[in-house]
């Protein structure tokens, strides 16, 4: 893809030099921050375990060691289930901001994430304990579903999918099926036990399954918006600007939604509609690397990723034994930086 | 350039009715109008921004609809009105997507995309604040930017939507005058809409009036730029005097015409 690369020897000035040598360097720092913790997310827990131990686990594993098997089989399949849908959300978060150019579009304020939990709920609802693959498509509809109908009731009325109109009716969406959703798990107790943990966002209890299910899809997500992410640059300079430019935003819009989906989905059918994530990683995405997508979408993968690893570790901690669910952990942390965009980013 | 039969509607509602209008090559034209006459819309539908009801728009006598959408970029440019960037974009990089036409999905950025965006950044004078934030520039610079942008197409036209309003009239100075230097040194078809008479008078070798969506005066600005248009159209009393500068007319509106009742803009033209 298009580098101008040629950029950093171009007028002597210092900054863009810095930018071009800092922003692979950043990355790096950022990836090994990331690995440093979940390195400790994965010592805590019922029992706090040495690094050395999950060293072991992982490169000298022996079957008969206790602490071995509960590395393997417990605490590592959450951690990478947090960084897939830490990774998965922020993305999403980020295409969307720039398909939109609303600094508050995500997962969770234009309704997508709310979507694609009625959808599962709903399942659990009709079929009981619904197999991982029933949930999956559950989750992937309701987000499409999702996607259409706000995206429809914002577009209606002259001027199109304003950047008010679209949070409008996404937040409007978001709430309607959220009713639906808690009238489910008031009146019926079982689905209540089953997912009660899993409607605010919750890692507790994901194991290899849920991970090798719908982790693949999210993957598959970050590829797709990674090949987007220079027709992302475009587009966010506005519609009618990247139309002029020659670009076929129609058919971009259609791919990029598809990512959004597949991303959103496959994050909420592995944790849950967990908020905030999507919203606020972007923007500080942003601060670190600047406007171009080539670099917004790995930041804000691994941004995400640290992100949900540290606040799911932080709610296991904190109230030991009893656990905080990380979507509940994330919004004392969203709602604060929720007003901060609403006060100062929104033109 | 021209258009064939053209009507523009947004939803059911029709702005621009059956209009045929052909842009000399060379020229510098300029749409104007009274609010909501149709000339934005008339300008997004010149740039295929806005999808035909009935007629077309030709391009060398090709239908600009059927041709993809990449070619026409490299044929003809486009600046829509107050455009917004992303906060901390700079206008180098804005610039650089100018670029965008004459790139595949995996092509490197080649040195001749660099050199065109550096001598698209240097004709708009913006050499000096090439490593700026937008949000950071003037007003003026930032439409400089955008314009540069466009610049960086390599596209014999350039249509521009009102690009001077919300300016001081320094800045409004300044694009227009960039505008004429366009026309001039490189020869480029612009086609600009604005809101100012006057400026439209100055700048431009042929103004189109529109009103109602449909053409009521088209010429030359000392043609066109009458007591009885002024009056027929944009409801106001005015003289019209020859600015000894530059030889173009001015108008010098005094007082808001009476309505008559049996004039109304569409036939102003005729009187």
């Amino acid at each position: 893809m298009t580098t101008p690369a040629a950029s950093v020897s171009r007028s002597g000035n210092g900054r863009l030099i810095g930018r071009a040598v800092w922003l692979p360097v950043g990355l790096l720092v950022a990836i090994i921050l990331l690995v440093m913790v979940l390195a400790i997310s994965i010592t805590q827990g019922a029992a706090e375990l040495r690094l050395s131990t999950i060293y072991e686990a992982l490169f000298a594993y022996d079957a008969t060691v206790f602490d071995h098997l509960i590395i393997r089989t417990v605490r590592l399949p959450r951690v990478v289930a947090g960084v897939i849908i830490g990774a998965g959300l922020a993305v999403a978060g980020a295409l969307m901001q720039g398909l939109t150019t609303n600094p508050l579009a995500s997962p969770d304020i234009l309704g997508i994430s709310a979507g694609a939990a009625f959808a599962v709920v709903l399942g659990t609802f009709l079929f009981g304990g619904a197999p991982l693959l029933v949930t999956g498509v559950l989750a992937m509809s309701g987000a499409a579903v999702a996607a259409i109908i706000v995206y429809a009731l914002a577009s209606a009325g002259r001027g199109g999918a304003t950047p008010a109109k679209l949070t409008l009716s996404g937040v409007i969406f978001a709430m309607f099926t959220s009713a639906f959703t808690t009238a489910i798990l008031i009146l019926d107790r079982n689905t209540f036990e089953q997912i009660r943990f899993w409607t605010v966002g919750s890692l507790a209890g994901r194991d290899w399954e849920q991970v090798l299910w719908f982790g693949p899809l999210v993957l598959v997500g970050l590829i797709g918006a990674l090949l987007l992410s220079r027709q992302i640059t475009t587009i966010s300079l506005g519609q009618d600007v990247a139309k002029g430019l020659g670009q076929n935003t129609a058919v971009i819009k259609a791919f990029a939604a598809l990512m959004v989906i597949l991303l959103a989905g496959g994050s909420v059918a592995i944790a849950g509609p967990v908020a905030f994530v999507g919203l606020i990683v972007p923007h500080v995405a942003r601060v670190v690397c600047g406007v171009d997508y080539r670099w917004i979408v790995p930041f804000t993968a691994v941004i995400g990723a640290i992100l949900v690893t540290v606040a799911d570790t932080v709610g296991r901690v904190v109230l030991r034994p009893q656990e905080i669910p990380v979507g509940v952990m994330l919004a004392f942390v969203g709602a604060p930086f929720f007003i901060y965009l609403a006060r100062w980013k929104i033109r | 350039m021209e258009t064939k039969n053209l009507s523009l509607a947004y939803d059911r509602e029709t702005i621009i009715q059956q209009l045929s209008l052909s842009i000399v090559t060379g020229e510098i034209t300029t749409l104007v109008g009274p609010n909501g006459c149709g000339k934005s819309t008339l300008l997004r539908g010149l740039a295929r921004l806005l999808k035909p009801k009935a007629g077309e728009v030709l391009l060398d006598g090709k239908a600009i609809h059927a041709l993809p959408t990449k070619q026409l970029a490299k044929q003809l440019g486009i600046l829509p009105q107050g455009p917004t960037a992303p906060e901390g974009l700079t206008v180098y990089e804005l610039v650089a997507q100018g670029r965008y036409p004459h790139q595949g999905f995996f092509q490197q950025w080649s040195p001749e995309d660099e050199e065109t965006t550096r001598e698209a950044i240097a004709i708009t004078n913006m050499v000096e604040l090439a490593d700026r934030p937008l949000d950071t520039l003037s007003g003026g610079q930032r439409q400089r930017a955008w314009i540069a942008m466009t610049l960086a197409q390599k596209t014999p036209i350039l249509l521009l939507d009102e690009p001077t309003t919300f300016l001081d009239i320094g800045y409004q100075l300044e694009v227009m005058e960039l505008i004429e230097r366009l026309n001039r040194e490189r020869q480029m078809t612009i086609l600009l809409v604005l809101h100012d008479l006057n400026q439209a008078a100055r700048y431009s070798q042929r103004m189109v009036v529109l009103n109602q969506g449909r053409i009521v005066a088209d010429g030359t600005p000392g043609a066109v730029l009458t007591k009885e248009l002024l009056a027929n159209v944009f409801k106001v009393q005015a003289n019209i005097v020859i600015d000894p500068d530059s030889g173009s007319p001015v108008c010098l509106p005094y007082r808001t015409a009476v309505p008559t009742p049996h004039s109304n803009g569409a036939n102003g033209h005729k009187k």
